[in-house]
């Protein structure tokens, strides 16, 4: 399949790339990795006139601990972060995210910011990030914006970006001692979306009850979905047997999914109820209980 | 139309340039030359992997990239694994242990494996089914494609391609 015709631009440095965004306007759209952008221009879902490619742009792949943050670069590919020491022995919620991201080669092309920024409720990282309480750096015009990831997705393919922003860096707070987190995500094989998938990060606190809690959930809404009421259930609690189950089923009932070929709406909140109470008990065992 | 764009990229050790459509695909790019055509076209949906090259050293789906962005990169194709007239050992263990039956997927699989061995010479089942999980095949059910692999970690731990078989 051949895309439609489009100019090609390629910048060596951010300034450059948001003066060509502002140049082109709605008719630009940024290519990182293009592992979903190029299928859906193939497809022509996506018509853009310009491709802004952000690839040779220096210094935006990284993965390093400074001032309280994990900080992961604009260009980081999956595959980085699934080989990281780091993220494989302090973040093992990332390592768990990027391994069951479509397939090796897609992740040697694939990034993090662009899993984020492309705005599709099936991407995995959006519901870890909606966990990790992380926040999108963007880099527009008039300068930076810090964009906490709970306000960053607003509908289908739609976040908060504005048209000529690019996502310079990814940030999560460094979790406190006795935090553990997990993502567990069911696909029909290697490479498919989730039929659903659910992210669970939490820290206990000296006396072994849940202190802070984050949940989010992978392709059942419009957007990813922050399960803002099983988290609440659970803070301050023990996590038990009926603690969990509670979380779980508030989970599932936080969950808008449609019936697709991945299965029917009630199926996937049954998958949801069942994959929140799995992960948070792998999170509970990885903050060490 | 978009205008064209001059790129130059290294195939196999060889520089190969062309004028290109910004929207021409990776693959079809490769393709286009006399005697690279053993990246094939699958689904032409970044699932299948028949398309994987190795670029600047890791494995790409080349239906899921265009070619400018390919502009001043290596490229390691199917054609470039034969060295000196000789197979080299996953080629030998494809055929050896039949790890192909029709050979559509074979190229793919080829790179993605020797992607696999230069990172890890000695995998285990597991790793390697892993290494090859963005790969499809319809006909063997990996079985035998997993022995090829198996039998050219072997024979490259042994450093020996001397006792390989000839091409011809």
């Amino acid at each position: 399949m051949i895309p439609p015709a489009f100019e090609y631009l390629r910048p060596n440095t951010i300034p450059e790339a948001i003066a060509f965004l502002q140049q082109y306007g709605e008719d630009a759209k940024v290519l990182s990795g293009g592992q979903s952008l190029i299928p859906m221009m193939k497809f022509r879902l996506a018509r853009p006139g310009y491709l802004i490619d952000i690839n040779r742009i220096s210094g935006l792949s990284y993965i390093k601990e400074e001032a309280g943050y994990l900080k992961i670069g604009g260009l980081t590919r999956e595959a980085e972060l699934e080989n990281s020491l780091l993220i494989h022995s302090k973040y093992p919620i990332i390592f768990d995210t990027a391994r069951v991201i479509a397939d090796p080669q897609v992740r040697n092309m694939a990034t993090l910011a662009g899993n984020l920024a492309h705005g599709d409720p099936a991407n995995d990282h959006p519901a870890t990030m909606l966990a990790l309480g992380a926040q999108v750096v963007a880099v527009g015009p008039q300068g930076e914006r810090v964009l906490p990831i709970e306000s960053f997705f607003v509908t289908l393919f739609t976040t908060v970006l504005q048209h000529d922003e690019i996502v310079r860096e990814v940030r999560i707070p460094t979790p406190p001692p006795r935090s553990g987190g997990a993502y567990l995500k069911l696909e029909r094989k290697v490479g498919d979306f989730a039929t659903a998938g659910v992210a669970v990060q939490l820290t206990l606190d000296g006396g072994g009850l849940c202190q802070k809690v984050g949940i989010g959930l992978t392709n059942v809404g419009a957007t990813p979905v922050k399960a803002s009421k099983a988290e609440e259930s659970l803070r301050g609690k023990k996590l038990e047997e009926a603690a969990i189950a509670q979380a779980s089923q508030l989970a599932a009932d936080e969950a808008e999914p449609s019936s697709d070929l991945r299965g029917p709406a009630e199926y996937k909140k049954g998958l949801v109820k069942e994959l929140t109470r799995r992960a948070l008990a792998r999170a509970y065992e990885r903050a060490g209980k | 139309m978009a205008k064209k764009q001059s790129i130059q990229v290294k195939v196999n050790g060889r520089i190969r340039e062309g004028q290109v459509e910004p929207r021409l695909l990776l693959v079809h790019f490769i393709r286009g030359f006399p005697g690279l055509t053993g990246t094939h076209v699958g689904c032409d949906t970044t699932h299948c992997g028949a398309c994987t090259v190795m670029l600047d050293g890791k494995t790409v789906k080349s239906c899921t990239m265009f070619a400018v962005q390919a502009d001043g990169c290596e490229l390691l194709t199917v054609e470039g694994l034969m060295q000196n007239g000789k197979l080299h050992p996953l080629q030998a263990g494809f055929k050896e242990e039949h790890g192909l039956q029709c050979g559509y997927c074979t190229p793919g699989m080829l790179m993605s494996s020797y992607a696999l061995l230069e990172k890890n010479p000695n995998p285990t089942e597991e790793e390697i089914r892993w290494g090859i999980s963005g790969n499809l095949c319809r006909c063997t059910g990996y079985q035998n494609i997993v022995k090829a692999v198996q039998y050219a970690a072997g024979k490259m731990e042994q450093g020996g391609k001397d006792d390989l078989p000839n091409i011809a």
